[in-house]
């Protein structure tokens, strides 16, 4: 069985297919060169594995094209993928995030958008359906664009109880449903939003990235515009576990997919200083979610570092040992076959990578 | 019939062709409805969902820049010629 890492970039999609368990890399790409590649998905539920890429041309705006031959051919169907009903008003500015739902919805694919919206797709990710519910939260006019937009950039189905989702946007926090998406909450309890009049509130604020954990579906992680909490209630309330960390400043979160308390992070030193902490290249990883930290940098670039890693930037796998991924600003994609404990290279010189994600195939 | 001229990067939305015939004439809208009947791939990318022309696409008629002329209501006559053009656009 081979992985299959893919790396969603400024420019276009790159594949990297390992045949030897993660040792080496052959790349094909750029897939939609000249695209802004902000969505990928790797859907390992079917018979066959299906590739979804959520692809952005300038010119041309956006769509989501599928492949059932791991990239060798892509497919769109002639209407538009995702796109707003008229009555919206809306008109889709690119898709932030592909996630494939549960193991009992096997069609059922979710895009998060900018705007922020969340569309429902029934047909494994060939097209796609506003979810009206958030749409026409009261909410929603006060959700408010960062320097990046706004979007919907994290959609995390409950591994073993399809009713239950959660949501995260930028700005607007955290949403979860807890009846399959007919209706809304917002979970924010305990994320500070320092940038607002009112730090503490119910909904607004800037969360960058959440992560489930796999062994306890209860427990979340989110990486904040300043702030990393964990949250033990399925999102209804969150506290602090920066503590052990550089910096509570960065995109990415990303948990074990096997194996409960297990996380990794890659810190920035703040807000207003978008470089790596100590400007080395680290990554951050806690086994005892999130009570201590540790910096992994074996195999990793020793200089001064200062590329950012993007929200969806950083990724595992689903093998054993896990694998874990990183891409960065500046075209370099680091991957370790032991849980971070060592790195190797896996491609440089690409453009800004935007996103990864990993599965075996 | 109008000449529909296509640039390179979506030629391959209408089936390699660098030129469509389209019988509808009267505005523009008119003829990229019917680019749309036909060939709507290539048509979502040049209007979005609600219709209206992407930011950084250019459409001229008969050498006038449409938004420049009334937009999507700019009178196309019979044997006139609608260039589809990127603008210049992305880093």
């Amino acid at each position: 069985m081979a992985t299959l890492l893919a790396i969603g970039t400024a420019k276009g999609l790159f594949l990297a297919t390992s045949a030897d368990d993660r040792h080496s890399w052959e790349i094909t790409g750029p897939h939609f060169p000249m695209t802004g590649v902000y969505a990928v998905a790797v859907d390992t539920r079917r018979p066959t594995p299906r590739l979804l890429a959520g692809v952005t041309s300038s010119h041309f705006g956006p769509s989501v094209a599928t492949s059932d031959d791991l990239g060798a051919s892509w497919d769109e169907p002639d209407a538009a993928p995702v796109a707003f009903p008229a009555d919206t008003g809306a008109t889709l500015g690119r898709v932030w995030q592909l996630m494939p739902a549960g193991p009992d919805e096997p069609d059922v694919v979710w895009a998060g958008t900018e705007p922020s919206a969340l569309f429902r797709s029934t047909d494994g990710g060939r097209s796609f359906d506003l979810v009206r519910s958030l749409w026409d939260h009261p909410h929603r006019p006060e959700w408010g664009a960062g320097f990046g937009g706004q979007a919907v950039h994290t959609v995390l189905p409950h591994p073993r109880d399809p009713a239950r989702l959660l949501v995260a946007m930028s700005t607007g926090g955290v949403y979860r449903s807890e009846d399959a998406g007919a209706s809304w909450a917002p979970g924010n309890t305990g994320i500070r939003a320092y940038f607002m009049p009112d730090e503490w509130p119910e909904f607004g604020q800037c969360v960058h990235k959440v992560a489930r954990d796999a062994g306890n579906p209860e427990r979340l992680y989110a990486q904040n515009h300043h702030g990393v909490y964990r949250s033990d209630d399925d999102g209804r309330t969150w506290s602090s576990i920066a503590d052990g960390l550089p910096s509570d400043f960065g995109f990415a979160m990303v948990s074990h997919p096997g194996r409960a308390g297990t996380v990794w992070t890659f810190p920035l030193v703040a807000d207003s200083e978008r470089f790596p902490t100590d400007h080395r290249c680290r990554v951050f990883r806690s086994a005892d979610a999130g009570g201590k930290w540790e910096p992994l940098s074996v195999g990793l670039p020793e200089g001064p570092f200062y590329p950012a890693v993007l929200r969806d930037a950083m990724c595992a796998d689903d093998a054993s040992p896990g694998g874990v991924y990183f891409g960065t600003r500046s075209g370099e994609v680091y991957a370790s076959r032991d849980e971070g404990d060592s790195w190797s290279l896996v491609a440089a010189h690409l453009p800004d990578v935007l996103c990864v994600r990993a599965a075996a195939v | 019939m109008v000449t529909v001229l296509l640039p390179g990067p979506l030629r391959g939305e209408a089936g390699g062709a660098s030129r469509l015939s389209v019988t509808a004439a009267g505005t523009l809208r008119a003829v990229l409805d019917e680019v749309a009947a036909d060939h709507p791939r290539l048509a979502r990318r040049i209007r979005d969902e609600r219709g209206e022309l992407r930011r950084y696409v250019n459409v001229y008629v008969d050498g006038e820049d449409c938004r420049h002329s009334g937009g999507l209501a700019t009178p196309v006559g019979d044997d006139a010629e609608v260039q589809v053009l990127p603008s210049v656009a992305g880093g």
